[in-house]
Protein backbone atom coordinates (compact mmCIF):
# COMPACT_ATOMS: atom_id res chain seq x y z
CA UNK A 1 0.00 0.00 0.00
CA UNK A 2 1.12 3.52 -0.73
CA UNK A 3 0.72 6.27 1.83
CA UNK A 4 -0.64 9.77 1.33
CA UNK A 5 -0.25 11.64 4.63
CA UNK A 6 -2.15 14.84 5.33
CA UNK A 7 -0.85 16.91 8.22
CA UNK A 8 -3.70 18.83 9.82
CA UNK A 9 -7.47 18.36 9.56
CA UNK A 10 -8.56 21.98 9.33
CA UNK A 11 -10.45 23.38 6.37
CA UNK A 12 -7.71 22.74 3.79
CA UNK A 13 -6.68 19.31 5.08
CA UNK A 14 -10.21 18.00 5.42
CA UNK A 15 -11.22 19.06 1.90
CA UNK A 16 -8.09 17.57 0.31
CA UNK A 17 -8.43 14.37 2.33
CA UNK A 18 -12.07 13.88 1.36
CA UNK A 19 -11.29 14.65 -2.26
CA UNK A 20 -8.42 12.14 -2.34
CA UNK A 21 -10.42 9.45 -0.49
CA UNK A 22 -12.64 9.36 -3.54
CA UNK A 23 -10.04 10.04 -6.23
CA UNK A 24 -7.41 7.44 -5.28
CA UNK A 25 -7.88 3.68 -5.76
CA UNK A 26 -8.34 2.53 -2.18
CA UNK A 27 -6.76 -0.84 -2.78
CA UNK A 28 -3.49 0.90 -3.63
CA UNK A 29 -3.50 3.97 -1.41
CA UNK A 30 -4.03 4.69 2.26
CA UNK A 31 -4.90 8.31 2.99
CA UNK A 32 -4.05 9.26 6.57
CA UNK A 33 -5.08 12.48 8.30
CA UNK A 34 -2.90 13.44 11.28
CA UNK A 35 -4.52 15.80 13.76
CA UNK A 36 -4.49 15.68 17.57
CA UNK A 37 -7.70 17.72 18.00
CA UNK A 38 -10.85 15.59 18.44
CA UNK A 39 -13.09 18.22 16.89
CA UNK A 40 -13.29 20.45 13.84
CA UNK A 41 -14.02 24.13 14.49
CA UNK A 42 -15.95 26.32 12.03
CA UNK A 43 -13.69 29.36 12.30
CA UNK A 44 -15.85 31.97 10.51
CA UNK A 45 -18.27 31.69 13.45
CA UNK A 46 -15.70 33.09 15.90
CA UNK A 47 -16.29 36.67 14.70
CA UNK A 48 -19.86 36.68 16.02
CA UNK A 49 -19.27 35.18 19.48
CA UNK A 50 -17.94 38.35 21.17
CA UNK A 51 -21.13 40.18 20.20
CA UNK A 52 -23.43 37.67 21.85
CA UNK A 53 -23.83 34.75 19.45
CA UNK A 54 -24.10 31.45 21.31
CA UNK A 55 -23.95 28.93 18.50
CA UNK A 56 -20.85 26.98 19.50
CA UNK A 57 -22.85 23.77 19.11
CA UNK A 58 -23.22 24.52 15.41
CA UNK A 59 -19.57 25.57 15.10
CA UNK A 60 -18.03 22.34 16.34
CA UNK A 61 -18.28 18.82 14.93
CA UNK A 62 -16.53 15.63 15.95
CA UNK A 63 -13.64 15.23 13.51
CA UNK A 64 -14.70 11.69 12.68
CA UNK A 65 -17.92 13.04 11.14
CA UNK A 66 -16.05 15.42 8.85
CA UNK A 67 -13.84 12.74 7.30
CA UNK A 68 -14.75 10.27 4.54
CA UNK A 69 -15.20 6.71 5.87
CA UNK A 70 -12.25 5.43 3.82
CA UNK A 71 -9.84 7.88 5.46
CA UNK A 72 -7.66 6.83 8.32
CA UNK A 73 -7.48 9.49 11.05
CA UNK A 74 -4.68 9.32 13.61
CA UNK A 75 -5.27 11.53 16.61
CA UNK A 76 -1.67 12.59 17.00
CA UNK A 77 0.46 15.63 16.23
CA UNK A 78 3.53 15.72 14.00
CA UNK A 79 6.87 16.50 15.63
CA UNK A 80 8.97 16.74 12.47
CA UNK A 81 8.97 16.15 8.74
CA UNK A 82 12.05 14.25 7.56
CA UNK A 83 11.59 15.04 3.89
CA UNK A 84 14.93 13.54 2.84
CA UNK A 85 13.79 10.12 4.05
CA UNK A 86 10.09 10.75 3.49
CA UNK A 87 9.14 9.96 7.07
CA UNK A 88 7.01 11.84 9.60
CA UNK A 89 8.02 11.74 13.25
CA UNK A 90 4.92 11.76 15.41
CA UNK A 91 4.31 13.13 18.90
CA UNK A 92 3.70 9.62 20.28
CA UNK A 93 7.19 8.53 19.16
CA UNK A 94 5.88 6.59 16.18
CA UNK A 95 7.11 7.17 12.63
CA UNK A 96 5.03 7.22 9.47
CA UNK A 97 6.65 6.64 6.09
CA UNK A 98 4.90 8.38 3.19
CA UNK A 99 4.94 8.43 -0.57
CA UNK A 100 3.31 11.84 -0.78
CA UNK A 101 2.55 14.36 1.96
CA UNK A 102 0.23 17.34 2.04
CA UNK A 103 0.94 19.96 4.70
CA UNK A 104 -2.20 21.74 5.87
CA UNK A 105 -1.11 22.59 9.38
CA UNK A 106 -2.47 26.15 9.18
CA UNK A 107 -1.46 29.13 11.27
CA UNK A 108 -1.76 29.90 14.97
CA UNK A 109 -1.66 33.05 17.05
CA UNK A 110 1.49 33.82 19.06
CA UNK A 111 0.59 36.48 21.66
CA UNK A 112 3.70 35.52 23.65
CA UNK A 113 5.86 37.11 20.92
CA UNK A 114 4.70 40.62 21.89
CA UNK A 115 5.99 42.02 25.18
CA UNK A 116 3.28 42.60 27.75
CA UNK A 117 0.44 41.13 25.72
CA UNK A 118 0.08 38.06 27.89
CA UNK A 119 0.50 37.89 31.65
CA UNK A 120 -2.04 39.32 34.12
CA UNK A 121 -3.85 41.44 31.55
CA UNK A 122 -4.47 38.53 29.16
CA UNK A 123 -8.19 37.82 29.04
CA UNK A 124 -8.76 40.64 31.56
CA UNK A 125 -7.98 43.78 29.50
CA UNK A 126 -6.28 42.07 26.53
CA UNK A 127 -8.34 39.75 24.34
CA UNK A 128 -8.21 37.88 21.08
CA UNK A 129 -11.07 36.48 19.02
CA UNK A 130 -9.08 34.06 16.84
CA UNK A 131 -9.46 31.18 19.29
CA UNK A 132 -12.65 29.66 20.69
CA UNK A 133 -11.79 30.43 24.32
CA UNK A 134 -10.58 33.92 23.34
CA UNK A 135 -13.85 34.76 21.55
CA UNK A 136 -15.84 33.33 24.48
CA UNK A 137 -13.84 35.34 27.03
CA UNK A 138 -14.50 38.51 25.06
CA UNK A 139 -18.20 37.68 25.00
CA UNK A 140 -18.10 37.65 28.82
CA UNK A 141 -16.18 40.93 28.91
CA UNK A 142 -18.07 43.13 26.44
CA UNK A 143 -21.36 43.47 28.38
CA UNK A 144 -19.34 44.85 31.32
CA UNK A 145 -17.65 47.44 29.10
CA UNK A 146 -19.52 50.68 29.84
CA UNK A 147 -17.51 52.99 27.60
CA UNK A 148 -13.96 54.12 26.88
CA UNK A 149 -11.36 53.46 24.26
CA UNK A 150 -11.46 50.11 22.49
CA UNK A 151 -8.36 49.52 20.39
CA UNK A 152 -8.21 46.72 17.87
CA UNK A 153 -4.61 46.03 16.95
CA UNK A 154 -3.14 43.89 14.21
CA UNK A 155 0.36 43.24 15.54
CA UNK A 156 1.98 42.00 12.35
CA UNK A 157 1.10 40.69 8.91
CA UNK A 158 0.23 38.14 7.64
CA UNK A 159 -2.93 37.24 9.54
CA UNK A 160 -5.71 34.79 8.95
CA UNK A 161 -8.72 36.37 7.26
CA UNK A 162 -7.34 39.87 6.54
CA UNK A 163 -10.85 41.38 6.50
CA UNK A 164 -11.70 40.14 10.02
CA UNK A 165 -10.35 43.24 11.82
CA UNK A 166 -12.60 45.51 9.73
CA UNK A 167 -15.57 43.22 10.26
CA UNK A 168 -14.90 43.23 14.00
CA UNK A 169 -14.95 47.03 14.04
CA UNK A 170 -18.17 47.23 12.00
CA UNK A 171 -19.86 44.74 14.32
CA UNK A 172 -18.54 46.57 17.40
CA UNK A 173 -20.04 49.81 16.09
CA UNK A 174 -23.42 48.10 15.60
CA UNK A 175 -23.19 46.37 19.00
CA UNK A 176 -22.49 49.54 20.99
CA UNK A 177 -25.10 51.47 18.98
CA UNK A 178 -27.68 48.85 19.92
CA UNK A 179 -26.69 49.13 23.57
CA UNK A 180 -27.19 52.89 23.34
CA UNK A 181 -23.63 53.69 24.46
CA UNK A 182 -21.94 54.22 21.08
CA UNK A 183 -21.19 57.86 21.96
CA UNK A 184 -19.26 56.70 25.02
CA UNK A 185 -17.05 54.30 23.08
CA UNK A 186 -14.09 55.34 20.99
CA UNK A 187 -13.28 52.71 18.36
CA UNK A 188 -9.67 52.71 17.14
CA UNK A 189 -8.14 50.38 14.56
CA UNK A 190 -4.33 50.31 14.72
CA UNK A 191 -2.71 48.50 11.80
CA UNK A 192 0.88 48.03 10.58
CA UNK A 193 -0.36 48.56 7.00
CA UNK A 194 -0.31 51.99 5.38
CA UNK A 195 -4.08 51.95 4.88
CA UNK A 196 -7.08 50.05 6.22
CA UNK A 197 -7.47 48.82 2.65
CA UNK A 198 -4.41 48.13 0.57
CA UNK A 199 -6.11 48.15 -2.84
CA UNK A 200 -6.85 51.59 -4.30
CA UNK A 201 -10.33 50.60 -5.51
CA UNK A 202 -11.22 49.02 -2.16
CA UNK A 203 -9.93 52.07 -0.35
CA UNK A 204 -12.06 54.35 -2.51
CA UNK A 205 -15.17 52.18 -2.20
CA UNK A 206 -14.94 51.09 1.41
CA UNK A 207 -13.28 53.90 3.34
CA UNK A 208 -16.64 55.64 3.64
CA UNK A 209 -17.77 52.76 5.85
CA UNK A 210 -15.09 53.49 8.42
CA UNK A 211 -15.80 57.19 8.25
CA UNK A 212 -19.58 56.77 8.48
CA UNK A 213 -19.22 54.50 11.49
CA UNK A 214 -16.79 56.85 13.24
CA UNK A 215 -13.92 54.37 13.41
CA UNK A 216 -10.50 55.95 13.80
CA UNK A 217 -7.72 54.31 11.79
CA UNK A 218 -4.08 54.48 12.90
CA UNK A 219 -1.77 53.28 10.11
CA UNK A 220 1.82 52.03 10.00
CA UNK A 221 1.62 51.19 13.69
CA UNK A 222 4.14 48.43 14.37
CA UNK A 223 3.47 47.22 17.89
CA UNK A 224 6.50 46.76 20.14
CA UNK A 225 4.70 46.17 23.43
CA UNK A 226 1.44 46.42 25.33
CA UNK A 227 1.93 48.35 28.53
CA UNK A 228 -1.22 47.47 30.48
CA UNK A 229 -3.04 50.59 29.36
CA UNK A 230 -1.33 51.58 26.13
CA UNK A 231 0.29 50.13 23.03
CA UNK A 232 3.78 51.35 22.19
CA UNK A 233 5.08 51.17 18.61
CA UNK A 234 8.68 50.69 17.50
CA UNK A 235 8.77 54.33 16.43
CA UNK A 236 7.66 55.42 19.94
CA UNK A 237 4.04 56.29 19.23
CA UNK A 238 1.46 55.28 21.84
CA UNK A 239 -2.20 54.30 21.67
CA UNK A 240 -3.94 54.24 25.05
CA UNK A 241 -6.78 51.77 25.58
CA UNK A 242 -9.35 50.71 28.13
CA UNK A 243 -9.90 47.46 26.26
CA UNK A 244 -7.43 45.90 23.84
CA UNK A 245 -8.55 43.41 21.22
CA UNK A 246 -5.38 42.04 19.71
CA UNK A 247 -4.84 40.08 16.54
CA UNK A 248 -1.47 38.71 17.59
CA UNK A 249 1.42 37.67 15.36
CA UNK A 250 0.59 34.51 13.42
CA UNK A 251 3.02 31.71 12.70
CA UNK A 252 2.93 28.26 11.17
CA UNK A 253 2.99 25.03 13.18
CA UNK A 254 5.77 24.21 15.64
CA UNK A 255 6.96 21.17 13.62
CA UNK A 256 7.71 23.49 10.68
CA UNK A 257 10.34 25.25 12.77
CA UNK A 258 11.65 21.99 14.26
CA UNK A 259 12.02 20.53 10.77
CA UNK A 260 13.69 23.67 9.42
CA UNK A 261 11.30 23.84 6.47
CA UNK A 262 9.72 27.27 6.98
CA UNK A 263 10.46 30.99 6.72
CA UNK A 264 10.95 33.42 9.60
CA UNK A 265 7.37 32.86 10.76
CA UNK A 266 7.33 29.13 10.00
CA UNK A 267 5.29 29.47 6.83
CA UNK A 268 6.43 27.09 4.11
CA UNK A 269 7.93 28.37 0.83
CA UNK A 270 5.60 27.06 -1.87
CA UNK A 271 5.27 27.46 -5.62
CA UNK A 272 2.54 30.06 -6.11
CA UNK A 273 0.83 28.25 -8.99
CA UNK A 274 1.39 24.47 -8.54
CA UNK A 275 1.39 24.55 -4.69
CA UNK A 276 4.35 22.17 -4.60
CA UNK A 277 6.77 22.90 -1.75
CA UNK A 278 9.80 24.72 -3.10
CA UNK A 279 12.62 22.93 -1.31
CA UNK A 280 11.24 19.44 -0.71
CA UNK A 281 10.34 16.43 -2.83
CA UNK A 282 6.79 15.06 -2.94
CA UNK A 283 5.37 17.69 -0.58
CA UNK A 284 2.35 19.87 -1.37
CA UNK A 285 1.29 22.76 0.83
CA UNK A 286 -1.98 24.65 0.96
CA UNK A 287 -4.17 26.71 3.25
CA UNK A 288 -2.76 29.01 5.90
CA UNK A 289 0.53 27.06 6.15
CA UNK A 290 1.92 28.54 2.92
CA UNK A 291 4.13 31.62 2.55
CA UNK A 292 2.21 33.00 -0.45
CA UNK A 293 0.60 36.44 -0.71
CA UNK A 294 -2.83 34.85 -1.26
CA UNK A 295 -5.24 35.49 1.63
CA UNK A 296 -5.25 33.07 4.54
CA UNK A 297 -8.94 32.23 4.21
CA UNK A 298 -11.23 29.22 3.88
CA UNK A 299 -12.30 30.09 0.34
CA UNK A 300 -8.66 30.16 -0.72
CA UNK A 301 -8.04 26.75 0.88
CA UNK A 302 -11.04 25.45 -1.03
CA UNK A 303 -9.84 26.79 -4.39
CA UNK A 304 -6.33 25.50 -3.69
CA UNK A 305 -7.67 22.05 -2.82
CA UNK A 306 -8.90 21.59 -6.40
CA UNK A 307 -5.44 22.42 -7.73
CA UNK A 308 -3.67 20.18 -5.21
CA UNK A 309 -6.14 17.34 -5.80
CA UNK A 310 -5.41 17.53 -9.51
CA UNK A 311 -1.65 17.84 -9.02
CA UNK A 312 -1.45 14.91 -6.58
CA UNK A 313 -2.97 12.70 -9.28
CA UNK A 314 -0.60 14.19 -11.85
CA UNK A 315 2.39 13.54 -9.59
CA UNK A 316 1.29 9.92 -9.06
CA UNK A 317 0.86 9.43 -12.82
CA UNK A 318 4.23 11.11 -13.45
CA UNK A 319 2.57 13.83 -15.50
CA UNK A 320 3.47 17.55 -15.45
CA UNK A 321 1.80 19.59 -12.70
CA UNK A 322 -0.80 22.20 -13.65
CA UNK A 323 0.27 25.72 -12.62
CA UNK A 324 -3.38 26.46 -12.04
CA UNK A 325 -3.69 28.38 -8.78
CA UNK A 326 -4.26 32.08 -9.47
CA UNK A 327 -4.58 33.41 -5.91
CA UNK A 328 -8.38 33.37 -6.10
CA UNK A 329 -10.17 34.45 -2.90
CA UNK A 330 -13.80 35.14 -2.22
CA UNK A 331 -14.88 36.67 1.08
CA UNK A 332 -18.01 37.96 2.70
CA UNK A 333 -17.31 41.10 4.72
CA UNK A 334 -19.79 41.71 7.55
CA UNK A 335 -20.56 45.43 7.73
CA UNK A 336 -22.99 45.35 10.68
CA UNK A 337 -26.76 45.89 11.05
CA UNK A 338 -27.60 42.76 9.05
CA UNK A 339 -25.62 43.66 5.96
CA UNK A 340 -22.47 42.35 4.31
CA UNK A 341 -20.30 42.89 1.26
CA UNK A 342 -18.77 40.26 -0.97
CA UNK A 343 -15.33 40.55 -2.52
CA UNK A 344 -13.79 38.31 -5.19
CA UNK A 345 -10.20 38.73 -6.37
CA UNK A 346 -6.89 37.00 -7.13
CA UNK A 347 -3.13 37.62 -7.25
CA UNK A 348 -3.48 40.11 -10.09
CA UNK A 349 -7.02 41.46 -10.11
CA UNK A 350 -8.34 43.56 -7.26
CA UNK A 351 -11.96 43.25 -6.07
CA UNK A 352 -14.40 44.60 -8.68
CA UNK A 353 -18.12 45.42 -8.53
CA UNK A 354 -20.70 43.12 -10.14
CA UNK A 355 -22.80 40.05 -9.35
CA UNK A 356 -21.69 36.60 -8.09
CA UNK A 357 -21.66 33.69 -8.78
CA UNK A 358 -24.16 34.03 -11.66
CA UNK A 359 -23.20 37.00 -13.88
CA UNK A 360 -25.87 39.73 -13.88
CA UNK A 361 -28.06 37.83 -11.43
CA UNK A 362 -26.13 37.08 -8.28
CA UNK A 363 -27.80 36.61 -5.86
CA UNK A 364 -24.77 38.24 -4.28
CA UNK A 365 -23.52 41.75 -4.98
CA UNK A 366 -19.79 42.31 -5.22
CA UNK A 367 -18.29 45.34 -3.49
CA UNK A 368 -21.70 46.50 -2.26
CA UNK A 369 -23.47 46.17 1.08
CA UNK A 370 -26.63 44.06 0.96
CA UNK A 371 -28.87 41.93 3.16
CA UNK A 372 -28.56 39.04 0.67
CA UNK A 373 -24.81 39.02 1.25
CA UNK A 374 -25.35 38.84 5.01
CA UNK A 375 -27.79 35.95 4.54
CA UNK A 376 -25.11 34.33 2.38
CA UNK A 377 -22.51 34.71 5.10
CA UNK A 378 -24.81 33.07 7.67
CA UNK A 379 -25.98 30.35 5.25
CA UNK A 380 -22.39 29.56 4.45
CA UNK A 381 -22.06 27.52 7.64
CA UNK A 382 -24.45 24.90 6.27
CA UNK A 383 -22.57 24.86 2.97
CA UNK A 384 -19.28 24.50 4.86
CA UNK A 385 -20.30 21.30 6.66
CA UNK A 386 -22.30 19.76 3.83
CA UNK A 387 -20.66 20.99 0.61
CA UNK A 388 -17.20 22.43 1.19
CA UNK A 389 -15.64 19.97 3.67
CA UNK A 390 -16.96 16.82 1.91
CA UNK A 391 -15.47 18.30 -1.32
CA UNK A 392 -18.73 18.13 -3.24
CA UNK A 393 -18.83 19.97 -6.59
CA UNK A 394 -19.83 23.61 -5.95
CA UNK A 395 -20.99 26.17 -8.54
CA UNK A 396 -17.88 28.31 -8.14
CA UNK A 397 -14.66 28.07 -10.11
CA UNK A 398 -11.28 27.77 -8.45
CA UNK A 399 -9.98 30.23 -11.04
CA UNK A 400 -11.22 33.77 -10.67
CA UNK A 401 -13.62 34.81 -13.42
CA UNK A 402 -14.21 38.26 -14.89
CA UNK A 403 -17.73 37.30 -15.94
CA UNK A 404 -20.43 39.35 -14.22
CA UNK A 405 -17.92 41.98 -13.17
CA UNK A 406 -17.90 45.60 -14.19
CA UNK A 407 -14.74 47.13 -15.52
CA UNK A 408 -13.27 49.79 -13.29
CA UNK A 409 -13.49 53.43 -14.22
CA UNK A 410 -10.15 54.15 -15.93
CA UNK A 411 -7.45 54.32 -13.29
CA UNK A 412 -5.41 57.42 -12.88
CA UNK A 413 -2.17 56.85 -14.79
CA UNK A 414 -0.17 57.06 -11.58
CA UNK A 415 -2.35 54.62 -9.60
CA UNK A 416 -0.36 51.77 -8.08
CA UNK A 417 -0.86 48.44 -9.85
CA UNK A 418 -3.01 45.72 -8.37
CA UNK A 419 -1.66 43.07 -6.03
CA UNK A 420 -3.55 40.95 -3.51
CA UNK A 421 -5.84 42.69 -1.17
CA UNK A 422 -6.92 43.09 2.36
CA UNK B 1 7.25 56.92 -12.94
CA UNK B 2 10.12 59.31 -12.41
CA UNK B 3 13.55 59.38 -14.00
CA UNK B 4 16.50 60.12 -11.72
CA UNK B 5 20.21 60.32 -12.20
CA UNK B 6 21.89 58.41 -9.39
CA UNK B 7 25.66 58.02 -9.41
CA UNK B 8 25.75 59.03 -13.06
CA UNK B 9 23.21 56.40 -14.14
CA UNK B 10 19.67 56.99 -15.39
CA UNK B 11 17.38 55.19 -12.94
CA UNK B 12 13.63 54.91 -13.10
CA UNK B 13 11.55 54.79 -9.91
CA UNK B 14 7.85 54.61 -9.21
CA UNK B 15 6.03 57.47 -7.53
CA UNK B 16 6.99 56.25 -4.07
CA UNK B 17 10.68 56.26 -5.03
CA UNK B 18 11.21 52.51 -5.40
CA UNK B 19 13.44 51.47 -8.30
CA UNK B 20 11.56 49.63 -11.04
CA UNK B 21 14.56 47.48 -12.04
CA UNK B 22 16.56 45.99 -9.17
CA UNK B 23 19.31 44.95 -11.60
CA UNK B 24 20.32 48.57 -12.19
CA UNK B 25 21.37 48.91 -8.57
CA UNK B 26 24.98 49.36 -7.47
CA UNK B 27 26.27 50.37 -4.04
CA UNK B 28 26.87 53.89 -5.43
CA UNK B 29 23.24 54.07 -6.54
CA UNK B 30 22.19 53.00 -3.02
CA UNK B 31 24.45 55.67 -1.56
CA UNK B 32 22.88 58.31 -3.87
CA UNK B 33 19.33 57.31 -2.88
CA UNK B 34 20.26 57.47 0.81
CA UNK B 35 21.80 60.93 0.34
CA UNK B 36 18.63 62.10 -1.39
CA UNK B 37 16.62 60.84 1.60
CA UNK B 38 19.16 62.52 3.91
CA UNK B 39 20.25 59.35 5.69
CA UNK B 40 24.01 58.90 6.29
CA UNK B 41 24.98 55.23 5.92
CA UNK B 42 27.22 53.49 8.48
CA UNK B 43 28.73 49.99 8.10
CA UNK B 44 25.79 48.73 10.21
CA UNK B 45 23.38 50.16 7.59
CA UNK B 46 25.32 48.46 4.81
CA UNK B 47 25.18 45.13 6.59
CA UNK B 48 21.42 45.33 6.42
CA UNK B 49 21.22 46.68 2.87
CA UNK B 50 23.53 43.93 1.66
CA UNK B 51 21.46 41.29 3.41
CA UNK B 52 18.28 42.64 1.78
CA UNK B 53 19.95 42.46 -1.66
CA UNK B 54 21.16 38.89 -1.10
CA UNK B 55 17.82 37.74 0.26
CA UNK B 56 15.94 39.29 -2.64
CA UNK B 57 18.22 37.49 -5.12
CA UNK B 58 17.22 34.15 -3.57
CA UNK B 59 13.64 34.67 -2.43
CA UNK B 60 12.45 36.99 -5.21
CA UNK B 61 10.74 39.37 -2.81
CA UNK B 62 11.78 42.17 -0.46
CA UNK B 63 12.35 40.91 3.07
CA UNK B 64 10.15 42.14 5.92
CA UNK B 65 11.53 43.43 9.21
CA UNK B 66 11.13 40.18 11.11
CA UNK B 67 13.04 38.33 8.42
CA UNK B 68 15.83 40.93 8.34
CA UNK B 69 16.04 40.94 12.12
CA UNK B 70 16.14 37.15 12.39
CA UNK B 71 18.82 36.76 9.72
CA UNK B 72 21.10 39.68 10.67
CA UNK B 73 20.51 39.44 14.45
CA UNK B 74 19.84 43.19 14.50
CA UNK B 75 16.87 43.81 16.85
CA UNK B 76 13.78 45.37 15.25
CA UNK B 77 14.08 48.34 17.61
CA UNK B 78 17.56 49.03 16.25
CA UNK B 79 16.30 48.77 12.66
CA UNK B 80 13.93 51.61 13.57
CA UNK B 81 16.77 53.77 14.85
CA UNK B 82 18.98 52.99 11.83
CA UNK B 83 16.18 53.55 9.31
CA UNK B 84 13.73 55.89 11.06
CA UNK B 85 9.94 55.83 10.55
CA UNK B 86 9.44 52.92 8.16
CA UNK B 87 12.57 50.74 8.11
CA UNK B 88 11.03 48.05 5.88
CA UNK B 89 10.25 50.51 3.12
CA UNK B 90 13.42 52.55 3.60
CA UNK B 91 15.70 49.52 3.42
CA UNK B 92 13.99 48.30 0.24
CA UNK B 93 14.17 51.76 -1.32
CA UNK B 94 17.89 52.22 -0.65
CA UNK B 95 18.62 48.64 -1.72
CA UNK B 96 16.83 49.23 -5.03
CA UNK B 97 14.14 46.64 -4.30
CA UNK B 98 10.35 46.77 -4.67
CA UNK B 99 8.20 48.01 -1.78
CA UNK B 100 7.77 45.06 0.61
CA UNK B 101 4.32 43.53 0.29
CA UNK B 102 2.39 42.97 3.44
CA UNK B 103 1.43 39.44 2.48
CA UNK B 104 -2.33 39.66 2.57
Amino acid sequence: MKQLAIIGGGTAGTIVANRMARALPHKEWTVTVLDPAPEHLYQPGLLFLPFGAHDERKMIRPRKKTLHRRLSWRQVGVRAVDHENKVLELDDGDRLAYDLVVITSGSRIRPELTDGLMGDAWRRDHFDFYTLDGAQALREKLPAFKGGRLVLNVVEMPIKCPVAPLEFMFLADAYFTKRGIRDDVELVYATPLDSAFTKPYCAAQMSYLLEAKGIKVVTEFNTMKADGNKLVSYDDRTEPYDLLVSIPTHSGAAFVETSGIGDELDFIPTDRHTLLAKDMRDVFVLGDAIDLPSSKAGSVAHFQSEVVGHNLLAAIADKPLEPDFDGHANCFVETGHGKAMLIDFNYDVQPLPGKYPVPGIGPFSLMKESRANHAGKLGFRWLYWHGLLPAKPLPVSHRMSMRGKKALPPAKPDAPTATPVA
Amino acid sequence: MTLHTYAGTDIQTNDEGFMTDANQWTPSVGQAIASEIGLPLSPRHWEIINYAREDFAGAGKSPGLRRISKATKVPIKELYSLFPKGPGKLIARIAGLPKPKSCL
